[in-house]
C-alpha cells in the first residue's frame, strides 16, 4: 500500500509568523514612502532621453580632430599618471607588503602595516582623490598621489597574502646555510612570490588607467579632465572620441597584460 | 665534534619532545639516528642547528658552546652545519645552479648573491660538487623539473656547498624508491667518508640504516634508549626503541622457537634484514 503523498516545503527564514508579518509590511510601507518622495519630473527625463539619443548618436561621428591638442595632453598626462603611480605604487607595496606578512614580520611592524593597508584600502579612489585635489590643488599631481596611495593598498595586501601562503620549506633551508636576512628574502620568498607580483602588477596597470579616467572628473587631470570638460559643453563628438580611446587602450592592455600574465607563470 | 648535553626542547604546545639527550658525534663519524614517529629525531637536529630554540641544554661544535647564539654569530655557526631534508626544500623557480650556490649564502655578500655574481673560486666548487652527485648536465635546469633523486642530490650539493663540517639529515630517503633511497645513502656516507665530515641522519628504514652507517643512535619518546654500532641492534634493544607491538610484527616471520634466547638475535636479525629489504630488491 503506497504511504500518502508527504508534502514539504522549506522552512520560513523568520519563525515568528508575527514578526514576519510586520517585516514584510514594515518594507512594503518604507518603499511606498521613498517613492513618495523622490519627485520625478518627466519633462527632465524626456529631455534626458533626447541628450541620451544625440550622446549615442556622437559615437557614430566621434571627433578625433576638432580638439586632438587637448586629447592628446589629456591622453599623456593620463598616461604618465597611470605608470607613474603605478612604479612608485608597487615599489612603496613591496615593504608594505613584506611588513605585513605574518611569516615575515615581527607583530608591531605587522599590526602597522596592516592598519596602513586597511585605511588605504578602505577609502575610494574618488574620496582619496577629492582630499589630494583639496590639498595640492587641481591637475595630474593629485592624481598621481590618489592613484599611488591606492596602488600601495591594494598590491601591499595581495603581496602580503601572497608571502604568507609560500612554501615554508625553502625559508628554512635557506635559513640553515647561515644566510642573511636580506639573501634569505632573495633567495627563499622572492622567486616563490615573484610571478603573482608580476601579474599583479599588470593587473594594477590596466586598473589605474581606467581610474586617471575616473578621478579626472574631479579634479585630478588627466583624460578625465578632458572628458568632463567635453561634456560640459555638450561636445558629445569629443566625448565619444576620448570614451573610444580609453576603451582602445583598456583592451591593449587587458590583452597584453594577460599575455604577459601567461609567459611568466 | 658535535656534543650535546642534556639538550631538552619542550614546544609552546607542551609537548616535551627532547628530554634531555647527551651524545657526542666525532669528526668523521655517520650516525643514524631511530625512532618511532613522534620521538624527536627532527626536533634534535633543528635544535642543533637552532632552526628550532632549544628549551634546556648544551650544544657544542668543536668544543665552542652554539647553544646560546643569536644574530651574526648564529649564522657563522650555521653555516658550519649543512642540512639536508626530506622534501628536499629546494627552491622550485631557480635553477639548479643557483639552488647549489644557495648554500654560499653564509658566506658572500648580499650583492654577490642578489647578482649571482659568485666568486670563481665558488662556482668552480659548484660545479665541482654538482659533478660529484652526478648533475653536471641539469646546471641551468629549473629544480621543479627535476626528479626526486635528482632533487636531493642538488640538497646534497647545497649542504655541500656550506663547506660544513656536520650534516644534519632529516629522513633522506623517506620521499624515494628504494633504489634511490639506497644511491643516496650511499653518496650521503660516501661523501661525509670523503670530507671527514660527521653526519646525523634521520631515519626510518633500519634496514637501509645498517646497510651503511657505523653507529646506531635510538631515541623514543624524547630520550635515547640506544646508542651503539648497528650489530647490537637486536629485537630487545628494537622493542626498546620502537616498542613491543610494531616489533612482534615486523619480526613474527622470522621468530625463532620460545626459549632459545642464545641464537635467536642472530637469527631474526637476518630475518629483518630480509623483511625490510623484500621492497628494496
Ligand atoms: N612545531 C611544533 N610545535 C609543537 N609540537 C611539535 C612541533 N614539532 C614537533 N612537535 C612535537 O614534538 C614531538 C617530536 O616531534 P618530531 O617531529 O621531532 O618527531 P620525529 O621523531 O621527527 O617524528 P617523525 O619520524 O614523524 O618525523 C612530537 O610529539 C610532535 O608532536
Ligand atoms: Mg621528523
Amino acid at each position: 500500500m503506497p504511504a500518502a503523498a508527504r508534502t514539504w516545503s522549506p522552512p520560513p527564514l523568520i519563525r515568528n509568523p508575527w514578526l514576519r508579518w510586520a517585516i514584510y509590511l514594515g518594507a512594503l510601507g518604507y518603499l511606498a514612502l521613498a517613492l513618495s518622495t523622490v519627485e520625478v519630473s518627466w519633462l527632465r527625463v524626456y529631455e534626458g532621453l533626447e541628450r541620451g539619443r544625440v550622446f549615442i548618436s556622437a559615437f557614430s561621428s566621434p571627433d578625433f580632430t576638432s580638439r586632438a591638442d587637448e586629447i592628446r595632453q589629456g591622453m599623456i598626462e593620463s598616461l604618465t599618471m597611470t605608470l607613474t603611480s603605478t612604479l612608485a605604487g608597487i615599489l612603496l607595496a613591496i615593504p608594505v607588503g613584506i611588513g605585513a606578512a605574518r611569516n615575515l614580520a615581527p607583530s608591531p611592524v605587522y599590526y602597522v602595516c596592516r592598519a596602513f593597508i586597511a585605511v588605504s584600502r578602505s577609502l575610494q579612489e574618488i574620496i582619496i582623490a577629492i582630499l589630494f585635489v583639496a590639498m595640492v590643488g587641481f591637475g595630474p599631481l593629485a592624481g598621481f598621489l590618489t592613484l599611488t596611495l591606492a596602488t600601495i593598498g591594494f598590491m601591499a595586501k595581495l603581496l602580503a597574502e601572497d608571502i604568507e601562503d609560500v612554501d615554508p620549506a625553502p625559508l628554512e633551508a635557506i635559513r640553515a646555510t647561515g644566510a642573511g636576512w636580506w639573501p634569505w628574502l632573495n633567495y627563499a620568498v622572492q622567486p616563490q612570490v615573484m610571478p603573482r607580483l608580476i601579474g599583479l602588477s599588470l593587473y594594477r596597470l590596466d586598473i589605474n588607467f581606467r581610474e586617471s579616467a575616473v578621478i579626472g572628473i574631479v579634479g585630478a587631470g588627466g583624460i578625465g579632465a578632458t572628458l568632463n570638460t567635453a561634456m560640459d559643453r555638450y561636445d558629445f563628438d569629443d566625448a565619444a572620441a576620448i570614451l573610444l580611446l580609453i576603451i582602445a587602450i583598456v583592451m591593449v592592455a587587458e590583452y597584453s597584460s594577460s599575455h604577459v600574465r601567461r609567459w611568466v607563470q | 665534534m658535535l656534543r650535546l648535553e642534556g639538550l631538552t626542547k619542550r614546544y609552546p604546545t607542551g609537548d616535551l619532545a627532547l628530554a634531555g639527550v647527551s651524545l657526542h658525534i666525532p669528526a668523521g663519524q655517520v650516525a643514524a639516528l631511530i625512532g618511532p614517529s613522534g620521538a624527536g629525531k627532527s626536533t634534535l637536529i633543528r635544535c642543533v642547528n637552532h632552526l628550532v630554540q632549544p628549551t634546556a641544554g648544551r650544544i657544542y661544535l668543536h668544543g665552542e658552546d652554539i647553544s646560546r647564539l643569536r644574530g651574526r654569530a648564529l649564522r657563522r655557526a650555521r653555516r658550519r652545519m649543512g642540512m639536508i631534508f626530506q622534501e628536499f626544500a629546494l627552491i622550485e623557480r631557480l635553477t639548479v645552479m643557483e639552488n647549489v650556490l644557495s648554500g654560499q649564502l653564509g658566506y658572500v655578500g648580499f650583492w654577490r648573491g642578489f647578482l649571482r655574481r659568485f666568486p670563481a673560486a665558488v662556482v668552480d666548487q659548484a660545479f665541482t660538487t654538482l659533478e660529484r652527485v652526478g648533475l653536471l648536465e641539469l646546471v641551468d635546469k629549473r629544480a621543479d623539473a627535476l626528479s626526486g633523486g635528482q632533487r636531493q642530490r642538488v640538497g646534497i650539493a647545497r649542504a655541500l656547498l656550506q663547506n660544513p663540517e656536520i650534516l644534519l639529515v632529516d629522513e633522506p630517503t623517506a620521499s624515494l624508491d628504494p633504489k634511490t633511497s639506497r644511491q643516496i645513502m650511499r653518496l650521503i656516507c660516501e661523501v661525509c667518508a670523503e670530507r671527514n665530515l660527521a653526519a646525523i641522519i634521520n631515519i626510518h628504514d633500519v634496514a637501509l640504516a645498517r646497510l651503511f652507517v657505523p653507529r646506531v643512535i635510538g631515541l623514543r619518546a624524547g630520550r635515547m634508549v640506544f646508542d651503539g654500532a648497528p650489530e647490537g641492534l637486536t629485537p630487545e634493544a628494537l622493542t626498546q626503541i620502537y616498542g613491543e607491538e610494531d616489533w612482534t610484527q615486523t619480526t613474527r616471520e622470522g621468530a625463532g622457537p620460545a626459549g632459545s634466547e642464545a641464537d635467536a638475535p642472530a637469527h631474526r636479525e637476518v630475518a629483518i634484514d630480509r623483511d625490510r629489504l623484500a621492497g628494496i630488491r
